[in-house]
């Protein structure tokens, strides 16, 4: 359905149409399976080249006949050359899949951070299915996103600038490793994640990103600390600590819990499948790890 | 302090490591041969032979690739210390 959309779009964009110019991703239908709304009704659309923005019916106003094909030239180059830089990184990422993680508005925003820092009171970890594909997050709490771990990391690396500056120790340089160190951090720990549950044959359906998102909850916790530190000496930043290192073990381990043991729903066989231990171990572990990587990460910053 | 340089540096490293292990003169004397390992087809392979199975095929496939990106890195180093 969304193909032959996409299709059409496609064929009646390079032919030059009237039509006020459109993103190849948006379908001039509603369609079910679009992720976001399509706010871009009324008006050109801003992104994309230049030239492949411009009306056709302008050219009559152009004086200058060689202009005319210089232009209508021009952009079917340009969409041309922006088919082929779509299709280049749609084998490396799947744009798609990427942008379901993106999916949220402020109401998930709100409830998943109080949901970071209070895990124990939430009953139902499941995330809900739709005809095969996960809901996304704004639809369903449990569902992990990409926003708020970037956010957070951004903070956070905004937050460490404030800190080193308070002691002054601060210098652009720094900001720059502090980044790099926390990212590779994570990275680190995706890798090692995806390694163990690899040996321990599971079968699930957590994909990169999905880990990813789940390891990036942490910063949360890291911020949280941070300003703990910040505002209340050395006690606040270990009480800080203390409490969000709780509340992401928990939530990690109810997490990951719920997405590798899907035979733990109550309609289900509930007997487990082969690598239940396995998959214990790896969740325990995770879990674990999660305080060790928020101190090493933090406790340079609160001295 | 990390730097996504030195992670790729590092897993340069590991990868060059995991491809140096022989399959002959090392890894069947330890016992980590993979004739050894794979039973019957049961439900779980197990940990081990698992592992045994991604040695076997990071050596496999990274052959050629670690010796372009070896010699890449070579070169750089070289120029730029």
């Amino acid at each position: 359905m969304l193909s032959a959309h996409l299709i059409n779009v496609d064929f009646i964009r390079i032919a030059g149409s009237k039509h006020r110019g459109r993103g190849p991703l948006v379908p001039p239908a509603p369609d079910p399976h679009q992720l976001f709304d399509d706010t871009s009704a009324g008006f050109q659309h801003a992104q994309g080249t230049p030239a492949s923005g411009i009306d056709m019916g302008f050219n009559t106003l152009l004086a200058d006949p060689m202009a005319n094909v210089a232009v209508a030239y021009g952009s079917s180059i340009a969409s041309q050359s922006k088919d082929i830089v779509h299709k280049e990184i749609h084998r490396f990422m799947s744009v798609n899949r990427l942008k379901y993680f993106f999916a949220v508005d402020t109401a998930y925003v709100t409830k998943k951070l109080a949901l970071l820092l209070f895990p124990y009171a939430h009953q139902n970890w499941e995330v809900r299915y739709s005809r095969d594909t996960p809901l996304t997050p704004r639809q369903d709490i449990n569902a992990p996103d990409l926003y708020i771990p970037s956010m957070a990391f951004i903070t956070y690396i905004l937050l460490a600038g404030i800190a080193l500056g308070l002691q002054q120790r601060f210098s652009p340089e720094v900001l720059g490793m502090c980044a790099s160190t926390a990212f590779v951090w994570v990275v680190i720990e995706v890798l090692a994640l995806l390694l163990s549950l690899y040996l321990v044959t599971v079968q699930s359906d957590l994909t990169p990103f999905d880990l990813l998102a789940y390891s990036g909850y942490k910063y949360v916790g890291m911020i949280l600390a941070v300003l703990g530190g910040l505002l209340f000496g050395s006690d606040g930043y270990y009480v800080a600590l203390a409490w969000t290192s709780c509340a992401l073990m928990y939530f990690l381990a109810r997490s990951l819990r719920m997405k590798l043991h899907p035979s733990l729903v109550p309609d289900g066989m509930g007997h487990p499948r082969g690598g239940g231990r396995g998959q214990t171990y790896v969740t325990l572990g995770a879990a674990a790890c999660q305080p060790l990587i928020v101190y090493w990460l933090t406790f340079h910053l609160v001295r | 302090a990390f730097t996504l340089y030195s992670l790729l540096q590092a897993a340069l490293l590991f990868v060059n490591a995991i491809a140096v292990l022989h399959e002959e003169r090392f890894l069947r004397n330890v016992g980590w041969g993979t004739d050894q390992g794979i039973g019957g087809f049961g439900e779980e392979p197990g940990i081990k032979a698992q592992l045994m199975n991604l040695i076997r095929s990071v050596r496999t496939v990274m052959r050629v690739p670690l010796i372009a990106v070896n010699s890449i890195t070579i070169v750089l180093l070289f120029l730029f210390g």
